[in-house]
């Protein structure tokens, strides 16, 4: 296993940051959307699509490339800022999310942007697919293609997705990962106050996957985390991945409220200096 | 008469008629698809025999997926397998298929334009003795109002063998609603198939068409002997087999009202939302002519023996028959 660079680690903290700022643009732009989930996944997305993911950024069909399904479509602000750091998307576009016509549709649409794995919103139904993107990789002997899944933890109270944490346990999907955004906030409040998900280690297991913890703002917990879940072939491997929602912004950190809106005038302000702080 | 020239099955007005169900002709279509081509995989959900998989899960025991009793989980496995290069097919009574799992299919399958292909048993009130709540009376509604799907109901064994063959390379979302009885065979190997493409299978031996039926699913058979009972009572009737609801024929249907003036749809399914209000919809736009509609009136079945419930809920031969009598009466008024 490749230990990250201390320089790497700067570079992608400086990525992290860009997508923070450019969430926060897109979203005081529309003055629609979700804040807190693309705020506290940012360097998870940073981390997979700069360091974890195989992929060719010139040839975004490459048919050999590491899938990602993001479940939880409504935090897509944090993948079309990771998209337009790659360059996959121009900055300006970021600008038109949620406006009509746009490529950047309010919750992921392929018929509009053809790079996504597949359209997402309605909650509990990305595992499904990333399990069916995984057999079909065992059908082909396609051993070297990592199928990533990212799911909000309020998004398990889902009952499908455990019919797909079933299934995934049952195919040995070694090459299927689910990354599980464990910010404890949900649209109606607290995860553990709506429906209590518990300790999620010890469900996962329960069901035969291999479990990680990390957090979710340490590169090199989650660069470790991913390094080993690679190494395990014979079943399905979940990261919990315990995030701050609204990470980087202290004082809307935490608060459940910032799930589903979008900053006013004083509020943008206040998160583009303190992100501006950081780096 | 017969339409002869579609090369239809020469027993069909006969007492010693065979019979075959249409889940029987999918398991031997998935089979023979299956085996020309493998990116053709299948999904059960715990009902492998009774949807005919085993036949392919039997073969091709790599492409067979067991997903247990989940159907919502198997049209998004469905979804993922289709956007990796294959060509999924989905097998579930339609009560769950596409009842149960109605929005994942809309989501991931059809906002995603996937070509996964949904295969629905066990449809209609001739479900019989299960009773109601396994009777599907709404997945043409459920279907048909979903972008980029197709929809087809084949009326016997050989036109599902040939729909679920057909469907494979048509690179979209498609359903296929299929019975679980035995059901006689309309058509032979040599009959046409197309999707997308209306057959007349019954039209007057002089003259034209004064009422036209149509019909989809096995029902069309029904309409076809109501058509030789009313042939001998003087009217003359054409018998259309609509066995792809979605997209529309829009230009055999057309034909059909603008010749025969007087529609009767037949449908062993709802009324609201099936391929009654199809053609209702189309026409009034079109070409607005009487319809009278035989399918099921917002009511939901029960248990029972085949024969009764189709008596009970309206939708046998006799009620086919007035209902050419009652639209001619109509037209007449008109």
């Amino acid at each position: 296993m490749q230990n990250l660079s201390l320089e790497k680690i700067k570079e992608l903290k400086i990525k992290a940051n860009n997508i923070r700022k450019n969430i926060i643009e897109m979203l005081y732009k529309s003055q629609s959307g979700h804040t807190a989930g693309p705020l506290g996944m940012a360097d998870i997305f940073t981390y997979l699509y700069f360091v974890g993911m195989k992929y060719d950024k010139n040839n975004p069909k490459w048919e050999e490339r590491d899938r990602l399904v993001l479940s939880n479509g409504h935090i897509c602000p944090v993948l079309y800022a990771t998209f337009a750091e790659i360059g996959y998307l121009k900055k300006e576009e970021l600008w038109t999310l949620r406006k009509f016509g746009s490529k950047l549709q309010g919750h992921p649409h392929r018929e509009f942007l053809p790079i996504l794995e597949t359209s997402s919103g309605p909650l509990g139904e990305g595992l499904s697919q990333a399990v069916g993107m995984a057999i079909a990789t065992k059908i082909d002997n396609g051993v070297n293609k990592n199928i990533f899944c990212i799911v909000g933890d309020g998004e398990l109270n889902e009952g499908q997705n455990w019919e797909a944490i079933m299934l995934g346990a049952k195919e040995n999907l070694g090459n299927l990962t689910l990354i599980v955004d464990r910010n404890n906030i949900q649209l109606d409040g607290n995860t553990e106050d709506i429906m209590p998900l518990n300790n999620l280690r010890i469900k996962f297991g329960a069901f035969n996957w291999h479990t990680e913890e990390v957090d979710g703002h340490d590169f090199v917990a989650i660069h470790n985390a991913i390094e080993k879940v690679k190494e395990i072939k014979d079943k399905p491997s979940v990261i919990i991945a315990n995030t701050i929602p609204c990470k980087g912004v202290k004082e809307w950190e935490r608060d459940y409220r910032w799930h589903g809106k979008a900053p006013n005038k004083e509020e943008y302000e206040l998160a583009i200096n303190e992100l501006s702080k950081i780096c | 008469m017969l339409n002869q020239s579609l090369k239809l099955n020469t027993k069909i007005f006969s007492n010693n008629i065979e019979n075959k169900s249409t889940r029987d002709g999918f398991g031997v279509g998935l089979l023979e698809i299956g085996t020309k081509n493998e990116k053709v995989v299948a999904l059960s959900a715990d009902l492998t025999e009774s949807t005919r998989t085993h036949l392919f899960k039997e073969k091709f025991p790599n492409r067979f997926i067991q997903v247990g009793i989940s159907e919502q989980n198997m049209a998004g496995v469905a979804s993922g397998l289709a956007s990796m290069g294959k060509i999924p097919y989905i097998t579930s009574f339609a009560i769950f298929n596409p009842g149960r799992n109605w929005e994942q299919i809309r989501t991931t399958i059809c906002y995603n334009n996937q070509p996964v292909k949904i295969i629905g048993t066990h449809s209609g009130i001739t479900v019989g003795e299960d009773g109601g709540s396994h009777q599907s009376l709404e997945d043409i509604a459920l279907t048909t109002s979903l972008p980029n799907m197709i929809v087809i109901s084949p009326c016997d064994n050989i036109e599902a063998r040939k729909a679920t063959i057909a469907c494979a390379n048509n690179n979209l979302p498609t359903y296929i609603r299929l019975d679980r009885n035995n059901t006689p065979f309309i058509t032979t190997e040599d009959t046409p198939f197309e999707i997308g493409k209306s057959q007349i299978l019954f039209y007057p031996e002089k003259g034209i068409a004064e009422i036209g039926i149509i019909a989809t699913g096995t029902i069309v058979y029904r309409a076809l002997i109501a058509a030789k009972n009313l042939e001998k009572e003087g009217i003359k009737v054409k018998v259309m087999n609509l066995s792809t609801i979605k997209p529309l024929d829009e230009e055999g249907v057309l034909s059909i009202a603008k010749e025969t003036k007087a529609i009767v749809t037949v449908e062993d399914h709802g009324e609201i939302g099936g391929m009654g209000s199809m053609i209702a919809s189309f026409l009034s736009k079109n070409y607005p002519v009487p319809i009278e509609f035989i399918a099921i009136k917002n009511k939901f079945g029960q248990s029972g023996k085949k024969d009764e419930l189709i008596e009970h809920y309206e939708i046998g031969i006799s009620h086919i028959e007035n209902a050419v009598k009652k639209v001619k009466k109509r037209k007449i008024l008109n």
